[in-house]
């Protein structure tokens, strides 16, 4: 039923290529997340899916139906979009009846599934108000519920907390976690946070440079990245990594460790340096140490922490928690 | 204003040239105003007097008045320059957003095509639209005159238009899309009202020369039954004998409708801004 299937999907602007030898299955109910960097082709990608730009080639299949030639409108999913995209004129009510009157819904059912997605996002007291009426947070809500009355076989959400600040985005990211659960729809979601893509996913796309990086479960992403770009990418204070050679290894050509797996003090340790910066942030501290060829290390520690800048200190990397890079990126396992 | 970012001598010298400005560009516009109000003598005596008790005089707008087609220029006028506009506005806000919208080969030649009529007058061509228009019997008609103002006003109506197009949210379309709106009702529903101050501005630009011309209504349609209050003001102006008063007459009572026009249309600049956007 929700399942979606993207065959050998290709993209050109012109010469310029954006996605190649795309590839991939969603089972029905699953949370998918496209991320990378700006300009890696997640946006085009989910554009592709829904329709509002053709692939140069491939075949993008929805509900087991190929629905390469149909229209938007016609392939059984609903959108949330970044600035929300709410009809101005139009008020909460007619925003959400909007798709389903051009599907010729009959005028009861309108009304209840409105009524119905306004109680799942109370929005009950805002439905007869404008999109200028309302603030950021409750105009995505109505964005979002616009999407639930159509009932579709796939969600797509386009980066749809980025003009949200701080603790809306919290908030927001929450309810769209728990429609997930309640709907138990298919779900395409695209951002370049990797918070939000480790704690929504059920799996992660990991896109860089036209190109698929690594699939599979936040969990596995963190602890089995397949390359130095998503070992990158994922988590944050990024992973810091280090010339195999400074570390007086030779069986690989870079060594990635997390911050959060250099233990600090004792005997032997593998790195060295001066703090150059220190960030409190009461749960946690980051160290910045600067370790001379190896450049700044990064080290996050539980807890708070009394260092003091030009503090010398040297860490140890955890057993098992370093990575081991070839030449090409490339994880050696 | 806040004072740090307000100067006196500053804002004096702006207030001096903006006022220097609207005295010159009111200027003829008021001369002609007072002295329609006046008699013939005291029209030559004191031009630039404003009408006093003895030199008060409605005679022209009585010539004006009985002269009875006065009332079919004006809305000979009023049909060319409304319809025109209509056409300009709808037509060029269309090629607009199919130049902003739609990716397809050579859109970027295409704007510079529609877009060169700007620098071109479209006067020189006029020979030839004469020729046009004998050829298919639409000398003497109102229709040749909308569409020659038709063509003349969509250069710049695509160019400014385009530009404000693009400025329309892609995701605002897409989301239409999705509803499964058709790409009509896209345009007119949901990127129209967005542009209305642009349509407002093209409108302003579009509508004063049209009011105004004299060339293409004398040229193309100077029958009695096409003329227009420009043209038809010119009845007053005779070879040896100019009656002055109609003229000024005719000529101030020809700026009140496009008057009206500019109000309703700076009004929906004013409200498309205020109205907020996407956002």
């Amino acid at each position: 039923m929700g399942t979606l299937e993207l065959k050998d999907i290709h993209k050109s602007f012109g010469d310029v290529e954006v996605l190649k030898n795309i590839d991939l299955t969603v089972e029905e109910g699953e949370f998918i997340i496209f991320v990378g960097p700006s300009g890696c082709g997640k946006s085009t990608l989910l554009r592709i899916i829904a329709g509002l730009e053709d692939a140069t080639s491939g075949d993008i299949t929805i509900g087991g139906e190929v629905v390469n030639d149909r229209p938007p409108s016609k392939r059984g999913i609903a959108m949330v979009f970044q600035t929300y995209a709410l009809y101005p004129h139009l008020t909460v009510r007619g925003n959400m009846s909007l798709g389903l009157k051009q599907d010729g819904a009959p005028k009861a059912e309108i009304k209840q599934r409105v009524e119905q997605a306004c109680d799942m996002l109370s929005l009950d007291e805002l439905i007869d108000r404008r999109p200028a009426e309302m603030s950021g947070g409750q105009r995505q809500r109505v964005a979002i519920g616009r999407a639930i009355v159509r009932k579709p076989k796939l969600f797509l959400f386009d980066e749809p907390l980025s003009n949200l600040d701080a603790a809306l985005r919290v908030n927001t990211r929450l309810e769209i976690a728990r429609l997930h659960r309640q709907l138990g729809a298919t779900m395409v979601y695209v951002t370049h946070d990797q918070v939000e893509a480790m704690t929504l996913g059920d799996r992660i796309v990991v896109l860089n440079d036209t190109r698929v990086e690594q699939i599979g479960a936040p969990m596995e992403l963190y602890n089995n990245p397949a390359n130095i770009f998503v070992a990158g990418f994922i988590g944050s204070p990024k992973m810091n990594f280090i010339d195999a050679k400074l570390l007086g290894r030779d069986d690989a050509t870079t060594i990635g460790i997390r911050p959060e797996h250099i233990s600090l003090g004792g005997e032997g340790g593998d790195i060295e340096g001066t703090v150059s910066h220190i960030e409190r942030l009461g749960g946690e501290t980051n160290l910045y140490l600067e370790c001379g060829d190896m450049g700044l290390i990064s080290v996050r520690l539980f807890g708070a922490y009394d260092f003091n800048i030009d503090d010398k200190l040297s860490g140890k990397f955890e057993d098992g928690r370093a990575f081991k890079f070839d030449e090409a990126g490339m994880r050696i396992i | 204003m806040s004072k740090a970012t307000h100067s006196i001598p500053r804002s004096i010298a702006a207030h001096a040239v903006l006022s220097a400005y609207t005295i010159l560009a009111l200027f003829p516009v008021v001369v002609i105003v007072i002295n329609s109000f006046k008699t013939r003598k005291a029209i030559f005596r004191h031009p630039l007097a404003f009408p006093d008790s003895e030199s008060f005089s409605l005679i022209g707008y009585e010539t004006v008045i009985k002269q009875g087609d006065l009332f079919l220029y004006f809305q000979n006028s009023l049909i060319v320059t409304v319809a025109s506009l209509f056409f300009v506005l709808l037509f060029g806000a269309m090629a607009a957003f199919a130049l902003a919208e739609y990716r397809f080969r050579g859109n970027t030649l295409m704007g510079l095509y529609l877009a060169l009529g700007i620098m071109i007058p479209i006067r020189l061509g006029t020979v030839f639209i004469l020729k046009i228009m004998v050829a298919s019997g639409l000398v003497n008609t109102l229709t040749a005159l909308v569409l020659i103002y038709t063509a003349q006003g969509l250069p710049l109506a695509v160019f400014i238009l385009s530009e404000f197009m693009r400025q329309v949210s892609d995701d605002l379309k897409n989301a239409g899309r999705i509803d499964g709106l058709s790409e009509y009702r896209i345009f007119f529903v949901l990127v129209l009202p967005l542009v209305r101050p642009a349509m407002a501005t093209v409108g302003v630009f579009t509508m004063i020369p049209i009011w105004n011309d004299l060339w293409f209504p004398l040229i193309i349609a100077p029958a009695e039954e096409t003329k227009t209050i420009t043209l038809g003001a010119q009845v007053f102006i005779g070879q040896f004998v100019t009656d002055w008063n109609a003229v000024l007459s005719a000529l101030s009572l020809a700026i009140i409708p496009v008057m009206v026009l500019y109000l309703i249309f700076s009004r929906q600049l004013i409200r498309g801004i205020t109205a907020g956007a996407v956002k």
